[in-house]
């Protein structure tokens, strides 16, 4: 890790350790538990769109079938969380891998409609062979873990935020390896790095494997902690919602992406107000922010304090 | 047996027409611009409501309510252009797919704060009895939605094929550089692309409201649906989206009818994929064609 993301995540660690104690309502609290679940899915996004250069809109498929599976296996199978979890996300990665193996020969639009669609397939079986249909199912159990039951929002919390800085951990290490740097050399020329030897087909199925587990995870821990599922939550508009997490906190950094997921979570919570203007605001907050910050939220913030400091080293 | 058949075609074809006139605002405009305009949907929408709006609330005559009507869409078809599509300078892909996104949830914002939840229907053009093909119940408006998504694929023939306009807009899609060294107002064309895509979507929504009502949020759907059509025939032809979007409608329908009702959208993404798969030029692009195009 750069100096930089070492203190960055110490000081991540730090507010998620503090947000419980000095902010402990509920609702608070909650809304932060649906941000971590957002993230993990928005971190394996930003890695697949601003390390490795490609475009899903089938994020949404994923995180249902993570869901599903679990929730399925954990209710009428009577499996522990951690193995219907485990299952879970070994079903996402073999979609992912039937999904990539064709897909991924795509580009640009084609590879977004072709994510689109698989997204939307998935939509349509869970609404027709799913628990419960189109009105889905609950009595889902809570989460597990060492003989414990997690049902405290608190408990909630920690548990997912501290999945979410494992899954950070992971993926910033991973992209300043070796693997890293071929992802960002594909991003930059897939011919180069055809030419260089590398192998980009695989890297690329490698990286959209790693996006569909991180979606899986989050799609397991929405469902224990919400204990009810329902289609509508895993539809196209949660795959846009995730596109704009990584993009409104931006695509080529990884804390982007957590930015982003806190941003777009809360923001409708704060827009509550507005009531049937809701979802008009929201779509114009959107719209500015993606012509004036095009870079995103966090690169932006980097530069302005990049300057500043450029501006204190001239003045001495 | 053959009267149900002919039935299940018929609602096809019908749908089949939407998807096609909505896979024709998607090539117009990336034509012109290789953008993929995904509030193409909510111009649908535009046209069934405004229409709702002008004919039914404000009682005005028909032909002025359609002519407000492809005003008020193409209107929005020039804002959304002007305000945030012209603004951005040097845009990459994923900006220009989430600018149109964001757009179509401003649209669906709008829409739904001015018109509400409820979905909204209007008389078909025609009063009269329906036809009646080897017992298979055909409604008028049905042949008015053919007949006009049939005018309308003739007319933007000629536009493009005839006019110096309809040329130029060609030229911009097939080479913005050239096109200006040639003296075509490039950014004008742009525009003029937003605004006729815009009309024409409007066209398909005032045509299939009487048949199957219209509300705020129908929009995402149809333009999936449409885009799945664009795809199909390959992206930029006019031809191929036509016929996409009537092979997109018909197998929906035979598969609603003679399967399950809860599977036809499945199908069309499904039979979408296989020829992404296997053919993502589409069936009239070639594939040389496909690696001249920047996206």
């Amino acid at each position: 890790m750069k100096k930089g993301d070492v203190s960055a995540f110490f000081i991540f660690l730090l507010l998620i350790l503090l947000l419980p104690v000095f902010s402990g309502s509920t609702y608070t609290l909650t809304v932060g538990i649906f941000s971590g679940i957002n993230a993990l899915v928005a971190i394996g996004l930003c890695i697949l769109m601003g390390y490795a250069g490609q475009v899903s809109l089938g994020q949404a498929g994923f995180y249902g079938i993570g869901a599903y599976v679990s929730s399925i296996l954990s209710l009428y199978m009577g499996l522990p969380f951690v193995i219907s979890a485990f299952f879970a996300m070994i079903v996402s990665a073999v979609a992912a891998v039937i999904l990539a193996v064709p897909a991924l020969r795509l580009k640009g639009h084609y590879l977004a409609v072709a994510t689109l669609g698989f997204g939307e397939i998935i939509y349509v079986i869970l609404n027709e062979w799913g628990p419960g249909g189109p009105s889905g199912f609950g009595d889902i159990p809570h989460v597990e873990l060492l003989g414990h039951t997690i049902t405290s929002t608190t408990g909630y919390f920690y548990l997912i935020w501290g999945l979410v800085a494992v899954v950070m951990l992971f993926s910033i290490n991973l992209i300043r390896s070796g693997t890293g740097r071929a992802l960002r050399a594909i991003h930059d020329s897939e011919l180069a790095c055809n030419a260089m030897g590398l192998n980009v087909v695989a890297l690329k199925i490698k990286v959209f494997i790693l996006s569909a587990v991180y979606a899986s995870l989050a799609g397991c821990l929405y469902a224990h902690y919400v204990t009810f599922i329902s289609p509508s939550s895993f539809s196209l508009f949660y795959s846009i919602l995730v596109l704009m997490m990584v993009i409104v906190g931006g695509i080529t950094n990884l804390w982007g992406a957590i930015i982003g997921a806190v941003v777009i979570t809360v923001l409708p919570e704060l827009l509550r107000k507005f009531e049937e203007l809701d979802v008009l605001v929201y779509g114009l907050i959107l719209t500015v922010s993606l012509l004036f910050f095009r870079k995103g939220l966090v690169p932006m913030v980097i530069e302005k304090i990049k300057k500043l400091r450029g501006f204190a080293v001239a003045k001495h | 047996m053959l009267t149900v058949f002919l039935q299940f075609l018929f609602s096809g074809l019908t749908v089949g027409a939407v998807y096609a006139l909505v896979g024709i605002g998607f090539n117009i405009t990336y034509n012109a611009t290789s953008i993929i305009n995904l509030a193409q949907g909510e111009f649908v929408v535009i046209g069934g409501l405004m229409m709702w709006f002008f004919s039914e609330s404000l009682k005005l005559p028909f032909f002025v309510s359609v002519a407000l009507t492809i005003v008020s869409a193409g209107t929005v078809g020039l804002l959304m252009e002007r305000l945030t599509i012209k603004p951005l300078k040097n845009p990459d892909l994923l900006l220009m797919i989430m600018i149109t996104i964001a757009v179509s949830i401003v649209l669906r914002g709008v829409l739904m704060f001015s018109f509400g939840k409820d979905p909204y229907v209007y008389p078909p053009f025609t009063e009269g009895d329906p036809v009646s093909i080897y017992g298979a119940i055909i409604q008028q408006q049905t042949l008015w939605v053919i007949g006009i998504t049939g005018f309308c694929i003739v007319v933007l023939f000629f536009f493009f094929k005839k006019t110096m306009m309809g040329k130029a807009m060609l030229a911009c899609a097939v080479n913005p550089t050239a096109a200006k060294l040639v003296g075509i107002n490039v950014s004008r064309m742009v525009m003029f692309s937003f605004i006729l895509s815009a009309i024409v979507g409007a066209i398909g929504g005032m045509a299939i409201t009487p048949i199957s009502l219209m509300e705020y949020d129908k929009g995402p759907m149809l333009a999936v649906k449409g885009f799945c059509a664009a795809i199909m025939g390959g992206l930029g032809s006019n031809r191929g989206a036509v016929i996409g979007g009537f092979i997109i409608g018909i197998l929906e329908s035979m598969t609603a009818g003679y399967i399950h009702s809860g599977l036809k959208d499945a199908v069309a993404l499904i039979i979408l994929l296989l020829i992404l798969f296997f053919k993502p030029a589409g069936i009239f692009v070639s594939k040389t064609m496909l690696q001249l195009r920047k996206y």
